[in-house]
């Protein structure tokens, strides 16, 4: 857990996570398409998720 | 020199690019090398004269006076369009009424689109403003001098016209190759590494590998999205001409031949008239008799919805200058929509000023991928410099300098 290096992945581990994150981006791109109010909110929130994982990669304390 | 490779960075050397893969994964690797080589300095010049362009409104204000339509109570009528018209072809003799342009973003005032002659090319067209309210003459701003009209004009077609935009077009399918063939790389690249790994302790090369390999994955969507539906725009042009030479000549096709009329029925009377015909929806653009977006006996009055989508989506109504009645309505072809929704989609203007912020920060993260990912091919076209480590013993895994060479 503290490792960044893990043991072989398979594919199925490789990309769970960015399949989640990309299909929480083509939410965020068409919710704002879709209605005003709530539905800008969404797509603030899905499309922000990227920019703060970045972030917090990078930046996060080493352990 | 950055810091020597250490003693099993040999593996993570592997990981950049993996020699012991197989056949089609080689191939994925040439693909993705080759794509983004080509394209990179024109995505990085896209990248950075489309920052300024989300926000190209705000910027515009900030650094052009522009006359404000009145304030007037909610529910004031509009005045009548031959009026304004006519105000605006007295400041400017001589000059002949294309269209008129109701922004969705400015809706107090009404732009006046006029050129030397009707069959002029509209692309030298003057635009003057009117208030939508008073009929009054506001401006008519030389926007080509403009910092946002120069970005602009190198973001679309690099002042090279069509061939211009179908070439950043091309450079844009080969951007969306790229991204592709980038997740089909990722999987190698990643199999001893959880998701979000960044050795910060590790050489920048490696350090480099990472951020690319981080940002890349978590902005695969948005990035497809933007370029694509960039790649779309670029053939606006041959879109709208595949529609006038499709619809728009089909449902004028019993007046081929005609000449614009003498004494041409008020603009106001086909707006109203085009109202009536379809209710829910609201004047987004007239184009008059003779003009490219409409026949020489017509005014073709554009209809537009009133959600984000629907906004987007135009819905020409027909109307006789002559008879002053509707000959035709129908809604645009699919290939206009594809246009029209891609829009929206490419310039991230439809989430209020938050989604504008969040697109420009996504659009630094892809100058961020472009940037490692040219780093990356860099250093690795130069032999290894000190980093492979002399004696590896035979068997032993791949080294830079192999990596180099492949």
């Amino acid at each position: 857990m503290t490792n960044a290096r893990a043991r072989r992945q398979t594919l199925a581990q490789i990309f769970r996570w960015p399949l989640a994150i990309g299909v929480l981006s083509t939410v965020g791109l068409i919710s704002a398409l879709v209605g005003d109010g709530l539905w800008d909110a969404v797509s603030w929130l899905a499309l922000l998720l990227p920019i703060l994982l970045y972030g917090w990669f990078l930046l996060r304390p080493r352990r | 020199m950055g810091p020597r490779l250490r003693g099993d960075d040999s593996e993570c050397v592997e990981n950049i690019v993996v020699i012991s893969g197989t056949r089609p994964l080689r191939r994925w690797h040439w693909v993705h090398k080759w794509s983004s080589i080509v394209c990179t300095a024109f995505m990085l010049m896209l990248c950075i004269t489309g920052l300024p362009l989300i926000f190209h409104h705000e910027i515009d204000d900030l650094l052009h006076e522009e006359v404000k339509a009145a304030a007037v109570p909610a529910g004031t009528p509009a005045a009548n369009l031959d009026q304004a018209v006519a105000t605006v072809l007295a400041k400017f003799p001589g000059q002949v009424p294309h269209f008129l342009i109701w922004d969705r973003d400015e809706p107090d005032a009404l732009m006046v689109s006029i050129g030397p002659s009707i069959n002029a090319s509209p692309v030298d067209n003057r635009i003057a403003r009117v208030d939508v309210h008073t009929g009054a003459f506001l401006d008519s701003p030389d926007i080509t001098g403009r910092f946002t009209y120069f970005m602009l004009k190198l973001h679309t077609d690099m002042f090279a016209g069509l061939p211009g935009k179908l070439f950043l077009g091309l450079m844009g399918i080969l951007f969306c190759v790229a991204v592709v063939s980038g997740v089909v790389v990722y999987a190698p690249s990643m199999r001893k590494l959880r998701f979000g790994a960044y050795r910060k302790d590790r050489p920048r090369i490696v350090r480099r590998l990472d951020v690319h390999n981080l940002a890349g994955i978590l902005l695969v969507m948005w990035a497809l999205v933007v370029g694509f539906t960039g790649v779309i725009n670029t053939w606006a042009d041959l879109v709208l001409k595949a529609w006038q030479y499709g619809q728009l000549a089909e449902m004028t096709a019993q007046y081929r031949g005609r000449e614009i009329p003498a004494k041409p029925t008020p603009v106001q009377d086909a707006v109203d008239v085009a109202r009536k015909t379809i209710p829910h929806m609201q004047v987004a653009f007239v184009a008059f008799p003779g003009s490219i977006f409409s026949s020489k006996s017509h005014y073709t009055v554009f209809m537009r919805g009133d959600t984000p989508v629907t906004s987007r989506l135009l819905k020409p109504a027909l109307i006789d200058a002559e008879t002053g009645k509707l000959t035709d309505s129908r809604d645009m072809p699919w290939y206009v929509s594809a246009l029209f929704l891609s829009q929206p989609l490419h310039f991230g203007d439809y989430g209020g000023m938050p989604l504008k912020i969040i697109w420009a920060i996504l659009d630094i993260l892809t100058v961020v991928i472009l940037w490692t990912g040219l780093y990356l091919w860099l250093k690795r076209r130069k032999p290894a410099t000190g980093a492979a480590r002399a004696g590896t013993p035979a068997g032993a895994r791949p080294i830079e300098g192999q990596v180099v060479t492949s």
